[in-house]
């Protein structure tokens, strides 16, 4: 047991800002999802009237169209209307709400001039758009 | 149709994911393809994309805990991310059989480990100079006040997370229980930190392959969409009821859930009917 104020070396002292940074994090964090689940209902709702009297068959992998596997084409498309396109652009929103935190962690990094962390929060950005946007792993 | 019973077995797999927190995504990828015989291709991408809204759904409430050791959870992210775009970049030459073994084997080790209470360990050990050196070491609330703990065996902590991150992209979970083991266990921090950071990764490791899959065509609008809003619905709710419930025999349901659904992944992957 250590007294607050009496911790061992190399402790990170979390002070209120901190947890007002990432109280602020999370929340904004809350909305994207919201935000990615308005969009998926919407595009959901319409796929099911447009398509949902086909019979569909999912046994078989035939992969997603190719103008809904990239970023620039679902935009593309959804903008268009297609109802397949808004569910997949409200999906890419979500798979970039967590690619927002850490870039948010990394602003709250860079006010406390922590720059380990800056280095590391900047790698891990690095990564999840390489992901999302050139796609090769 | 499909969606409507896909929305509904999501929304229960959420709900006990949420309740037994051993999370949602674990049963999603089983129920697809054993029960609704979807390929496995489709099943992970919608699963991935389930997980990611679970996690990011949840961490606002984390937060406000005063739990989450955010340098911890950066940090392993790196290996983290980078196991899962292994992973991903992995599972094009895996034949579906194998990876329906791995599947059963990982359901079964999570039902091992959720029966086993969580061990105590002492959190004051002195600390892993490297944990020194990267600032790891924090402090946590408890009942008796803000409580200092230390950070041990950062870098097999490292690698097994590389491991939860290739796991999580090759499976399309979260693999909440590797992480738990690598900060519960290996890392010795206190248990209630393991468990919120890890809920703070899930959703970085989780993106990274799902970006991938994006591009592969793995991710089909109308199987993610009755998938993804299910097990969010699910979750948020079993978030609420959570603290009046009554979790053991909740968790032995679970498990024995979890048990079925490994055996019979573990038999059609050898089979090589999946």
């Amino acid at each position: 047991m250590t007294a607050p104020g009496k911790q061992p070396p190399g402790t990170a002292v979390r002070d209120r800002r901190d947890e007002q940074i990432e109280l602020v994090i999370g929340r904004l964090l809350q909305w994207g999802v919201l935000a990615a689940a308005i969009v998926v209902v919407i595009g959901g709702l319409l796929l099911l009237a447009q398509y949902g009297h086909l019979p569909a068959n999912f046994r078989q992998f035939n992969g997603e169209d190719a103008a809904l596997r990239s970023v620039g084409g679902i935009i593309r498309a959804a903008r268009s209307g297609d109802s397949r396109a808004i569910v997949q652009l409200g999906l890419v929103l979500l798979i970039a709400t967590p690619a927002a935190r850490v870039a948010l962690t990394l602003g709250a990094f860079i006010i406390q001039r922590d720059r380990l962390y800056m280095l590391t929060t900047t790698i891990v950005v690095a990564l999840l758009l390489y992901g999302l946007i050139w796609g090769r792993a | 149709m499909l969606a409507l019973f896909l929305a509904l077995g999501s929304f229960g797999a959420g709900l006990l994911g949420a309740l037994t927190g051993l999370g949602g995504g674990l049963v999603v990828v089983p129920m697809m393809t054993l029960l609704f015989h979807i390929d496995l291709r489709y099943a992970i991408g919608a699963s991935l994309v389930s997980v990611i809204a679970t996690s990011s759904g949840a961490a606002a409430a984390y937060v406000r805990e005063g739990f989450t050791n955010v340098r911890v959870g950066i940090f392993l992210e790196v290996a983290t991310t980078v196991g899962a775009l292994s992973g991903a970049a992995l599972a094009g030459f895996i034949p579906t059989s194998a990876l329906a073994v791995l599947f059963g084997l990982v359901l079964l080790y999570t039902a091992y480990r959720s029966l086993r209470a969580p061990e105590e360990h002492p959190t004051d050990l002195p600390s892993d100079p490297l944990a020194l050196r990267l600032r790891l070491n924090s402090t946590y609330p408890t009942a008796a006040g803000i409580r200092a703990y230390s950070v041990q065996g950062v870098k097999k902590g490292f690698a097994l997370m590389f491991v939860a991150g290739v796991l999580s992209a090759l499976l399309g979970i979260g693999s909440g229980i590797v992480k738990v083991l690598a900060m519960d266990h290996t890392m010795k921090l206190p248990f209630k930190v393991s468990t919120t950071t890890s809920n703070f990764m899930i959703g970085v490791t989780a993106a990274a392959s799902a970006g991938v899959y994006l591009h592969r065509g793995y991710i089909e609008p109308a199987l993610a969409f009755p998938v993804m809003l299910g097990v969010l619905a699910g979750a948020l709710l079993g978030a609420r009821i959570l603290a009046g419930a009554k979790t053991l025999w909740l968790r032995r349901i679970f498990t024995t859930v979890v048990v079925v659904l490994a055996l019979e992944m573990l038999y059609k992957g050898l089979r090589g009917g999946l």
